[in-house]
C-alpha cells in the first residue's frame, strides 16, 4: 500500500501539458515563492493520503478522455518531494499506456529524482529568475538546482516545457529576460516555453490562511509588458506561448 | 432516371435513404473552401434584424392576424424583400408577423391575444361553439386523477392545450419527388388498405390517408403562390432546397407544435449542390448563398404563445432541430460540405439559437469536421451534440434526426408522441408524505417518526412511481388519442411513411435531485421536519453523503436506479396506436419553474430553488471538476431512456487550453471521451460568466448572444430575469 499526500485533483486538466488531463496537486512545497497562487499547498503536512492504487483508477476512468496528446499531471506543491513515490505511479501509469506529465521548481535532483524522470514522458519545468540573487528574492531559494535540472533533462534526451511567471517589478527586467532566452536558446529538448502573467486571483488565499501576501497592490502585467516579453523570448526559442 | 444521380431502388419507390447512400459525396477537408454572406444575404439579415429588434422592443412580439386562422394556404405570400431572395416563403404575409392555430386549444389563442391586448373575433369564437378543440376533447375525457397530477404539477408541460410538435415530416421527399408523385404513393397506399371485415384501424388510416393527400395538394397550391410548381422534383440545388422549405412550411403554418423539428436535410441537399457544381450552373459563393437565406427563414419561424407557455419552454423556441454529421453503417461518413455550410450560417448571419444545429458525434466523424465543431462552439455556443455511435448501435437506422431537444427519430419511418414529462421530487415527496402533495397536503397518519430509513424510503417511493407511471400514461394514451382526431398533422404525415412506427416519449426532471437525495438518507442521516399536518417541510441532514457528478458509483448506481424503475413501470402500459415508451431525462428550461413548484428535497435543496438543468448534477455539487461530472452523467444508460439524456456543460475559454488551437484539441478530445463512454447527449457553451453578468444588466448590446441551455439553445436576453440568474449561478468549469 503507497499512499500520496495531495492537496485535490482536477479531472479536466487543459492548462499543465499537452491535451486533456487529469492533474493531481501533491500537498507541500519547501520553495517559497511571494506570488505562489496556491499556499494551501505548501505545508507538507497538510492536504489528505492517497492510495496510488485510487489514483490509478481515477486515470483509467478517465482514459477515454486523454486521447493521442493527454494524460497525468502531477503538479503541487512541489511533486518531486514525493519522488519515490511518483516513480511508481508513473510507472503504474505507463503500464496502462497513459502519458506521464510532472510539473516542478527543479528544486531537487539525486538518483531517486533521476528515476522519477525517467518514467516522465514529459517535465514542466519553471525556471522562475535567471539571476540568482533575484531568484531567491522571489523564491527564499537559489536557482542553481532547477537549471542543474534542465541541463540534466536536456541531456536525458527527453522532452521538457519550461514556464516562466511574468511578475511586474520581480520579473520582468528586459535585460534578465533576454539573459534567461539565451541561456535555453540551444537546448533541443525544449518543445514549449510558457509566459504565464501573474495573476492575483491567489491573493485571498493567503489572507485565508493568516499569511501575509508580498505582491499586495501589484497588478497583473499589462499588454505591453506581456508582448515585451514574448519578443524577447521569441528571438531566441522556437515555440513561446503567452498565456 | 435523372441525369447526374445514381439510380436504384429510390427511383421505382419512395426511398430517399437509398437515394442518399447512392449519392452522397462525404468530405473528409477543412473548412477554407466556405464563403462568406453575398451581398444580398447581408442586405436581407439587415432588414429581419430589424424586424427582430422590433420584435423585442415590443415585448417579444412583432406583430399578429388575430383574424386569420392559420392553414397551409391561409396567408398571401410575404417576403424581406423578394428581389433579393432566393428562398422564399413566410408562415404569414409579414416577417415576423404570428397568426392563430385554434385547433389545440381556442381557449389558449384567446388568452394570448387578450395577454397583447387583443380579442379573438366573432367568427372563430363561433366556429368553435360547433367544432371541437383537441383541448376541448381531452378535458372530455381526462378524469379526477388525471387533473390532479396536472394541477399539484406533478405531470406538467402536458400537450393538451397546444399541439404536440415532435413530429418531423420527410421534407426531403418534396424535393426528390414532388407532389404529384407523392400523391400518386398515398393513393396507392389507399388502396391496399382493405380486408373482408373493416376495422378501427383500418378506417382511421384510410380517413388519415385522404387527410394527407389534401395536405399535399395544398401544399402545391402555397407553393403556385409563391410562382414554383413542386408537383414535379427540384430540377436544381436552389429548387431543391426551396422545396424541402415548403414541407416545412406548411408544418409551421398548420401547426404550433412546442418542437416542429426540420430533421437531417443538410448532407441530402449537398447531393443536389454537388451535381450542380459539377455541372458548372452553381459556385461556392452561390451554394453558401442558398444556405445562408435558408437557415435565415427558419431563424424567423414563430407561434404565438401566452405567457404561461414561457414558464415552461424560456425564450421562445421553436426547435427547428437539425441534424448535422453522423456515420453511415457502411463505414462512410454523412460529413459533407453542406455540413459545413450549414455551421457557417453561424459566422455569416452571427450566433443563433435556431434552428437549433445538433451535431452526429462519431468518434469516425473526419478530424476536420471536428475541429470546425469545436471552433464554432468556442466562438458561438451554439451547438449542441449527439452520439452518433451509440444511437445507431441501440436504435438501428443511419438515417435519423433529432425531434426537439435531444430525441431521436428515424426520418420518415417513424414519429413520437410527445410526452412532456413527470416531475420526479414530488412523487419522491409523496412517497415520504404518505401520498399526499407537500404543499397543500391533509390528513395525517402512518408516518414514521425520526430518521428516514433509506429501505422503506426506497420500498415507498417506487410504489410511488408505479402509481405516477399508471397516471401518466393514462393521461398520455387520451392526449394523443384526441390529437389525431382533432388536429391531426396531416402536412407532415403526408410526407411519411403510412402508419409508421410509433414512440410514446415519456419524460422525467429532477434526476440529480432524487439521486443526491437518496444518497442523503442512504449515507447520511435525514430527519424531516413536519408540520401539524405530518407533512415534511424541511429536512435536517447530519453528516456528508456522495453527490451526484463526481464520478461517485454509490450515488450515480441511485440515478441509474431510478432511471431504470421508472421505463420499466411506463412499459407496464399500453400506449395509444402501441407506441413503443421512450423516457427522456430533461427539462428543458423548466427547471426553473420545477424547482418554484416542488418543496424543500432531503438532498438539502430548499423550497422552490431551482432544478439542475437536465440530468445534470446540482450547481456546485459537482465538485471533483468537469471531467467527473460528465463521467456521472454518462453513467445513466440510454438503453433507459432512449428519448435522451441531455448535459450542459459551460467551461470558460481559458480552462479548455491557453491557444486557440490547444482549445479546439481539447475540445475536441473531451467530446470523443464523454460519447467513447457512452454518453448521450451534450449542450457546449463557452463562456465566461462577466459576458453573461455583462449581458444580465446591458442587455441591448448582446441582440444576439446565443447559450445552450438543456437541449436548445436561446437568445440569452430573451429569457426571464429569472432564468437568466439561474444560468449565472450554473457551474462553470474553471482553470484552477
Amino acid at each position: 500500500m503507497t499512499q500520496l499526500r495531495i492537496h485535490s485533483i482536477e479531472t479536466l486538466g487543459a492548462n499543465d501539458g499537452p491535451g486533456l488531463r487529469m492533474v493531481v496537486f501533491t500537498q507541500g512545497c519547501l520553495m517559497r515563492c511571494v506570488y505562489c497562487h496556491n499556499p494551501d499547498t505548501l505545508d507538507p503536512q497538510g492536504g489528505q493520503l492517497v492510495e496510488i492504487d485510487e489514483l490509478v483508477q481515477r486515470a483509467l476512468r478517465q482514459k477515454n478522455y486523454f486521447g493521442k496528446n493527454g494524460g497525468v499531471t502531477v503538479s503541487g506543491g512541489e511533486p518531486s518531494l514525493h519522488r519515490v513515490v511518483l516513480a511508481e505511479f508513473f510507472r503504474r501509469l505507463h503500464a496502462h499506456g497513459i502519458h506521464t506529465c510532472l510539473d516542478t521548481n527543479g528544486l531537487f535532483l539525486d538518483d531517486e529524482l533521476r528515476a522519477l524522470y525517467a518514467e516522465t514522458d514529459l517535465v514542466l519545468l519553471d525556471i522562475k529568475h535567471i539571476d540568482d540573487e533575484h531568484h531567491r528574492r522571489l523564491t527564499g531559494v537559489s536557482n542553481a538546482t532547477p537549471l542543474a535540472v534542465a541541463d540534466f533533462r536536456e541531456r536525458s534526451g527527453q522532452p521538457m516545457w519550461l514556464r516562466y511567471v511574468l511578475v511586474p517589478g520581480w520579473s520582468d527586467q528586459p535585460e534578465f529576460l533576454e539573459k534567461w532566452a539565451r541561456h535555453f536558446a540551444a537546448f533541443r529538448m525544449v518543445e514549449r516555453v510558457e509566459i504565464l502573467p501573474y495573476h492575483s486571483l491567489g491573493a485571498h488565499k493567503w489572507r485565508h490562511l493568516g499569511l501575509s501576501y508580498a505582491l499586495e497592490g501589484i497588478s497583473p502585467p499589462s499588454a505591453a509588458a506581456k508582448q515585451q516579453a514574448l519578443d524577447i523570448f521569441s528571438r531566441h526559442l522556437p515555440k513561446v506561448i503567452l498565456r | 432516371m435523372r441525369a447526374g444521380f445514381s439510380s436504384g431502388p429510390w427511383t421505382e419507390k419512395i426511398d430517399v435513404y437509398d437515394f442518399l447512400v447512392r449519392n452522397i459525396s462525404p468530405y473528409a477537408g477543412e473548412a477554407d473552401f466556405l464563403s462568406g454572406p453575398s451581398k444580398n444575404t447581408a442586405y436581407l439579415w439587415e432588414l429581419a434584424k430589424k424586424a427582430l429588434k422590433e420584435e423585442r422592443d415590443n415585448q417579444g412580439c412583432r406583430a399578429i392576424d388575430p383574424a386569420t386562422i392559420s392553414t397551409i394556404t391561409s396567408h398571401s405570400p410575404g417576403y424581406l424583400d423578394q428581389a433579393r431572395e432566393v428562398i422564399v416563403g413566410l408562415q404569414t404575409d409579414e416577417p415576423l408577423k404570428r397568426s392563430i392555430k385554434p385547433f389545440g386549444g381556442v381557449n389558449v389563442v384567446r388568452n394570448a391575444l387578450k395577454e397583447r391586448g387583443l380579442e379573438l373575433p366573432a367568427n372563430v369564437t363561433e366556429i368553435f361553439q360547433y367544432a371541437t378543440s383537441h383541448n376541448d376533447a381531452v378535458f372530455a375525457a381526462y378524469d379526477a386523477e388525471v387533473r390532479a397530477f396536472r394541477s399539484k404539477h406533478i405531470l406538467t408541460g402536458l400537450p393538451d392545450n397546444y399541439a404536440r410538435g415532435r413530429i418531423i415530416g420527410d421534407y426531403r421527399r418534396l424535393a426528390l419527388y414532388g407532389t404529384a408523385r407523392l400523391i400518386a404513393e398515398k393513393k396507392a397506399d389507399f388502396a391496399k388498405l382493405d380486408a373482408d371485415s373493416m376495422s378501427d384501424h383500418l378506417i382511421r388510416l384510410r380517413e388519415e390517408v385522404s387527410q394527407q393527400i389534401s395536405a399535399l395538394k395544398e401544399i402545391e397550391k402555397m407553393a403556385a403562390a409563391y410562382g414554383c410548381d413542386i408537383s414535379l422534383p427540384a430540377q436544381n440545388a436552389r429548387e431543391a432546397v426551396q422545396w424541402v422549405y415548403f414541407g416545412y412550411l406548411a408544418a409551421v403554418k398548420e401547426q404550433d407544435g412546442a418542437a416542429m423539428s426540420l430533421g437531417n436535410v443538410s448532407s441530402f441537399l449537398d447531393i443536389f449542390i454537388e451535381r450542380d457544381l459539377r455541372n458548372g450552373t452553381l459556385t461556392e459563393a452561390q451554394a453558401q448563398e442558398i444556405i445562408d437565406q435558408f437557415v435565415m427563414k427558419l431563424r424567423l419561424v414563430r407561434h404565438l404563445r401566452p405567457a404561461a407557455y414561457d414558464e415552461i419552454f424560456g425564450g421562445d423556441p421553436t426547435w427547428v432541430t437539425e441534424s448535422i454529421g453522423g456515420q453511415l453503417h457502411d463505414g462512410r461518413t454523412k460529413v459533407t460540405k453542406t455540413s459545413f455550410r450549414f455551421l457557417q450560417t453561424l459566422y455569416n448571419l452571427g450566433a443563433s439559437p435556431e434552428p437549433n444545429l445538433t451535431v452526429l458525434w462519431s468518434q469516425n466523424l473526419p478530424d476536420g469536421f471536428k475541429k470546425f465543431c469545436a471552433q464554432v462552439s468556442i466562438d458561438t455556443s451554439s451547438v449542441q451534440y449527439e452520439n452518433d455511435d451509440l444511437m445507431r448501435r441501440v436504435r438501428g437506422t443511419d438515417d435519423y434526426g433529432i425531434a426537439c431537444c435531444v430525441s431521436h427519430q428515424a426520418i420518415g419511418k417513424a414519429i413520437q408522441h410527445f410526452g412532456a414529462r413527470a416531475n420526479l421530487p414530488k412523487a419522491l415527496l409523496l412517497a415520504l408524505n404518505a401520498g399526499r402533495e407537500e404543499i397543500d397536503g391533509t390528513q395525517v397518519q402512518g408516518l414514521t417518526a425520526g430518521p428516514l430509513q433509506f429501505d422503506a424510503v426506497m420500498e415507498n417511493f417506487k410504489k410511488s412511481l408505479r402509481e405516477l407511471a399508471r397516471v401518466y400514461a393514462k393521461a398520455m394514451f387520451i392526449i394523443h388519442s384526441m390529437h389525431d382526431k382533432y388536429y391531426y398533422e396531416k402536412a407532415q404525415m403526408a410526407l411519411l411513411d403510412t402508419d409508421p412506427h410509433i414512440d410514446i416519449a415519456y419524460g422525467a426532471a429532477g434526476i440529480s435531485i432524487i439521486a443526491d437525495s437518496l444518497s442523503a438518507i442512504k449515507y447520511a442521516k435525514v430527519t424531516p421536519v413536519r408540520n401539524e399536518q405530518g407533512i415534511a417541510t424541511g429536512f435536517t441532514i447530519e453528516g456528508d453523503f456522495p453527490k451526484y457528478g463526481n464520478d461517485d458509483d454509490r450515488v450515480d448506481h441511485l440515478a441509474q436506479e431510478i432511471a431504470h424503475c421508472f421505463i420499466t413501470e411506463l412499459r407496464r402500459h399500453r400506449a395509444y396506436k402501441e407506441a413503443k415508451p421512450t423516457l427522456s431525462l430533461l427539462t428543458i428550461t423548466s427547471n426553473v419553474m420545477y424547482g418554484k413548484n416542488t418543496g424543500a428535497t432531503p438532498d438539502g435543496r430548499a423550497a422552490g430553488e431551482p432544478f439542475a438543468p437536465g440530468a445534470n448534477p446540482m450547481h456546485g455539487r459537482d465538485s471533483h471538476g468537469a471531467i467527473a461530472s460528465l463521467n456521472s452523467v454518462a453513467k445513466l444508460n440510454y438503453h433507459d431512456a432512449e428519448d435522451g439524456i441531455s448535459n450542459t456543460f459551460s467551461i470558460v475559454p481559458k480552462a479548455l487550453g491557453a491557444t486557440r488551437g490547444d482549445q479546439i484539441d481539447n475540445l475536441v478530445g473531451m467530446m470523443d471521451g464523454y460519447f467513447a463512454n457512452n454518453a448521450h447527449h451534450l449542450n457546449v457553451n463557452v463562456l465566461n460568466r462577466d459576458t453573461l453578468m455583462d449581458a444580465y444588466q446591458n442587455p441591448e448590446n448582446y441582440p444576439q448572444l446565443t447559450i445552450r441551455v438543456s437541449g436548445y439553445a436561446v437568445n440569452f436576453t430573451r429569457l426571464s430575469k429569472a432564468h437568466q440568474m439561474e444560468v449565472i449561478t450554473r457551474t462553470f468549469h474553471e482553470a484552477m
